[in-house]
């Protein structure tokens, strides 16, 4: 157990994002062998916790911070990770969630849940985060450490990130990705 | 500034990053570090139209000038002691830069030019990750009018490009600039749409010269979008032999 | 017009003035005129009528007298002696006429000894309130044109230059380059044509002195033109004038109509083989047509917009040829200069500052208007003694020169004199002449925000700092002033003005953060005290939510 715990732990999470950057991340296919062997992750869509760790070592964040619930898990990751990666174009340049901002918030549901809506036209009210008014990349929120741009990242990119962080290493990461793909 | 009619060029030499070079006065620092495989990052460039030296990533440093001066207009000069990649000029690049990608909405995973960009090319050579400075995201229009082409304003740099080569190589000066400061928009004759243009020929340089995926052929899906600017300097010198 | 007849018609004028007995002055400058002072000269004119003296008493309009905040204003000359009226009404004028072989009219006089008057130097101005803007004789009868018919019979364009040069005349449009320096750069450009151009497109906000200048002495630029063209050598001008001046460009073709019926402008001058026209070319508005290049391009009939320097357009100007560009007022100093000689103009001022400076005096500040002083007087005299000092018993805060261009200096620099090389010490600059007074009750941040908002709405909009740059300066100065902003986002202000300072096409980008960083150099605890030190700055907008 003890040198379990040693390991640095790694959190992953997607916020308004598309779960494409945590695909790319899973195709490092073999290599995420040897990741785990490296790292516990102790929070992520693929494993069980609910609750956001206290005490990471890296978190990765996918997606866009588009909602009140997406700000307030911005806040927290960072509050709670010594160590946080912009992973992807949502989180770093904001990208296809930001698409939105020209429109006010109300214009965007009333299109989604009125005007496109056979019955019942109405704006949800249950279970759903208001939107804020504007999506924004993750920097414009809360203090970022790294940024890994591309839609996805490339697989590759990811893991030399990933390694070059345990190593303590820089990555240049314009000569690993880019913005798009 | 066309020096090109003087009987004949001085040629002089002069120095860029510590290189000895030569050239003509009617040179460009631009063409002159070219030639000698010195890369100087510009965007509203492009070989065969006029330089307006408006984007300034090509802004270099010459010994004993206290402004920096854009390599695309300004003329070698005997002695010049030139640098072209300071770590000033690098950091003053990389802003400017993020200004470009803040000032619309550049979203290049749903571009038609995805990985044919140069803006996109250019973040990669300048090292630029990430945009520090706010997005302003305004409402842009698409001009989807005219037959074959589209004009996307939220991808467009306003580089003047395509301005350019309508007006001086095509001859038809459809294009052109409305508007000052971030309002500032490529507009067709007197603001129509441009399918109702009735001086554009349908001849599509403006769409290869752009360097975004602002001016796009039609018909084309995400990344699809290669653009071809070589006929330019082609064409310019095939007019020149003539003239 | 031959010399002899010039003279002629200077003596006859001067004749019949001084056969009048009172001459009734009445500004019908912009400012004044607001006020309709058109109907005061009218009411004047009928009380004399009424009186039935009108053969010894002269009603006149002329240009103004520079105490914009006193008009409508009159001023009574009786042989030697003068008496000056403020707030006149129209309803005045029959006590006004009664009283002119009497004892003024207390309520309405302003005191003789008010330092508005006594501490000013008058070059520029010399004519402005005292002649009939619309009237040749009037300024010949002044000495008008006089210089430019010594030039053309007694000095070589190259003496002319030479007066210049002595004289030490700076450019007065903001840039302080040397004025002979330019003339004989655009003298020696080789070159057949070249064209003189009047930089008149006055656009900083709070000032005037162009204008006024324009209303109330127009002929003095067309002479300070037709001396320049002489001197370098040109044949066509250019008076490029925003069309914001109705009153500047009426007076300006009448003047010119005038000059050339009488042929002081035109072919043979003054009887002599040199020709030279002017054209009015008029701006639509745009504040960046006040750089020479892009001034250039509106003339051309192009969009308004600068090109790189070099070259300079003493070496490729107007279509291709050298030009020579200078400001309203630098024209306006060339008669007296050639008519007085260069050691004369360059007694007056400082060693490094030759001359008069004429100042638009706005904001909180007693004596608005326009005043005209020696170069090297201190920022006190002009403040507290000539401009009569802070209204409302307010404390005096800062005051700005130089426009958008320039910058604020706090009341510590109060003492130092107005020099172009002192006001860029203390991180503005001379400018073109504007000086707004700041009292306790303005915040700093949101004068550098008005005057940021002005540069980006002003953007021409072809380089990517300025026009970009400037958008970004000022949200991150409305995101300061709503408390809104981190520490980090005053960092990246500051990034942000010395790239766009250092990378920008023409000088309207170059300076555009000035206001900010002088602002910054002197009342940064006005910036702290609104940042948000807890929050992350730009979370304050994400905050705001819309209901689902």
């Amino acid at each position: 157990m003890s040198s379990e715990t040693a390991k640095p732990k790694v959190a992953t999470i997607w916020l308004d994002g598309c779960s494409g950057c945590h695909m790319s991340l899973l195709d490092t296919d073999e290599r995420l062998v040897d990741l785990v062997n490296a790292v516990d992750v102790i929070y992520s869509p693929i494993v069980d916790p609910k609750q956001f760790p206290e005490d990471v070592t890296v978190t990765l964040v996918e997606g866009a911070v588009s909602s009140e619930h997406d700000r307030e898990m911005a806040l927290i990751i960072r509050k709670n990770s010594k160590l946080v990666v912009s992973l992807g174009d949502c989180a770093v340049t904001g990208n296809v969630p930001a698409m939105r901002n020209a429109f006010k918030t109300t214009e965007l549901l009333d299109r989604a849940y009125k005007e496109n809506a056979a019955h019942n036209a109405k704006h949800p009210t249950v279970g759903l985060s208001p939107l804020i008014e504007k999506a924004q990349p993750l920097h414009a929120v809360i203090d970022v450490d790294l940024f890994l741009p591309g839609c996805p990242p490339p697989a590759d990119a990811i893991f030399t990130l990933i390694t070059d962080i345990l190593a303590g290493r820089e990555t240049q990461v314009t000569e690993l990705t880019r913005f798009g793909r | 500034m066309n020096m090109s009619t003087l009987a004949t060029p001085q040629v002089i030499t002069l120095q860029i990053d510590g290189q000895d070079v030569s050239a003509r006065a009617d040179e460009s620092i631009l063409d002159v570090a070219r030639e000698n495989g010195i890369d100087i990052p510009t965007m509203c460039h492009l070989d065969g139209l006029d330089p307006v030296g408006a984007c300034r990533l090509c802004l270099i440093e010459i010994e004993g000038t206290p402004k920096l001066l854009p390599a695309c207009m300004t003329y070698a000069e005997e002695g010049m002691r030139v640098l072209t990649d300071s770590p000033r000029l690098q950091k003053y690049r990389r802003t400017i830069l993020e200004l470009i990608f803040a000032e619309r909405n550049h979203v290049c995973s749903v571009c038609v030019s995805n990985g044919h960009c140069e803006l996109q090319n250019m973040a990669v050579k300048l090292g630029v990750s990430h945009v520090t400075v706010a997005y302003r995201y305004p409402k842009m229009e698409v001009d989807s009018s005219h037959d074959r082409f589209r004009l996307d304003h939220n991808r467009c740099i306003l580089c003047t490009r395509c301005v350019r080569v309508c007006d001086a190589v095509e001859g038809a000066h459809t294009k052109d600039v409305m508007g000052r400061g971030v309002l500032s928009a490529i507009i067709h004759d007197l603001n129509e749409p441009w399918g109702d243009s009735d001086t554009c020929t349908s001849c599509g340089k403006c769409v290869h010269v752009c360097p975004t995926g602002a001016l796009v052929e039609k018909g084309t899906a995400s990344s699809e979008m290669a653009k071809r600017t070589q006929f330019l300097p082609y064409l310019t010198r095939m007019r020149e032999h003539h003239s | 017009m031959t010399p002899e007849e010039l003279t002629q018609m200077r003596d006859q004028t001067r004749q019949k003035k001084s056969d009048c007995k009172h001459c009734v002055n009445v500004c019908t400058a912009a400012g004044c005129l607001s006020l309709r002072s058109d109907q005061l000269k009218d009411a004047i004119d009928k009380a004399v009528h009424h009186a039935g003296r009108q053969d010894e008493v002269t009603v006149k309009s002329v240009g103004c007298m520079g105490l914009c905040s006193g008009g409508p204003l009159v001023s009574v000359e009786s042989g030697d002696d003068e008496v000056m009226y403020h707030d006149v009404k129209p309803e005045d004028a029959g006590e006004l006429v009664q009283s002119l072989d009497t004892e003024p009219v207390k309520r309405l006089q302003c005191p003789s000894d008010m330092p508005f008057f006594t501490q000013q130097t008058k070059i520029v101005l010399e004519n402005s309130g005292k002649i009939d803007p619309e009237l040749l004789e009037d300024y010949i009868a002044n000495d008008g044109y006089a210089a430019l018919t010594k030039a053309l019979t007694e000095m070589s364009p190259e003496d002319v230059i030479k007066e210049v040069q002595t004289s030490g005349l700076r450019g007065r449009g903001g840039g302080g380059y040397p004025t002979g320096l330019k003339w004989s750069t655009v003298a020696k450009s080789p070159g057949q044509k070249k064209y003189v151009i009047c930089n008149a497109d006055e656009g900083d906000p709070g000032a005037f002195m162009d204008r006024s200048v324009l209303e109330s002495d127009p002929h003095r630029v067309l002479e300070g033109m037709a001396l320049a063209a002489y001197a370098v050598g040109a044949d066509a001008g250019y008076i490029y004038v925003r069309a914001e001046y109705p009153l500047a460009i009426a007076r300006l073709k009448r003047a010119i109509r005038q000059a050339e019926r009488a042929g002081l402008l035109g072919a043979h001058i003054g009887g002599s083989t040199f020709r030279f026209m002017i054209e009015l070319r008029l701006g639509a508005g745009a504040f960046v047509c006040g750089e020479e290049t892009a001034l250039i391009a509106s003339v051309e009939g192009k969009r308004g917009q600068p090109r790189p320097r070099p070259p300079y357009p003493a070496q490729r100007g107007l279509w291709g040829c050298p030009t020579l560009i200078n400001n309203v007022e630098t024209f306006a100093n060339i008669a007296p200069i050639v008519r007085n000689g260069g050691d004369w103009f360059a007694s007056i001022g400082t060693e490094k500052a030759k001359g008069t400076k004429v100042f638009a005096l706005a904001g909180k500040i007693n004596n608005t208007g326009l005043i005209e002083v020696p170069m090297g007087i201190s920022l006190r005299e002009i403040v507290e003694n000539i401009g009569g000092g802070v209204p409302d018993g307010k404390q005096f805060k800062a005051v700005q020169t130089g426009g958008p261009s320039g910058g604020c200096i706090p009341i510590d620099h109060l003492d130092m004199p107005v020099e172009y090389d002192t006001l860029k010490q203390l991180g503005s600059i001379m400018g073109s002449g504007g000086m707004i007074i700041m009292d306790e009750t303005s915040n700093m941040v949101d004068v550098a925000r008005y005057f940021m908002e002005f540069c980006m709405s002003e953007s021409c909009g072809k380089c990517v700092p300025c026009r970009v740059g400037t958008w970004q300066m000022h949200e991150l100065l409305t995101k300061i002033i709503a408390g809104e902003a981190a520490p980090k986002d005053l960092d990246l202000l500051k990034e942000l003005c010395e790239v766009v300072q250092n990378t920008s096409l023409c000088g309207l980008g170059m300076t555009s953060p000035n206001p900010v960083l002088s602002t910054l150099r002197y009342f940064e605890h006005e910036y702290l005290e609104r940042l948000n030190t807890n929050g992350h700055g730009a979370t304050a907008e994400a905050a705001s939510t819309e209901g689902a």
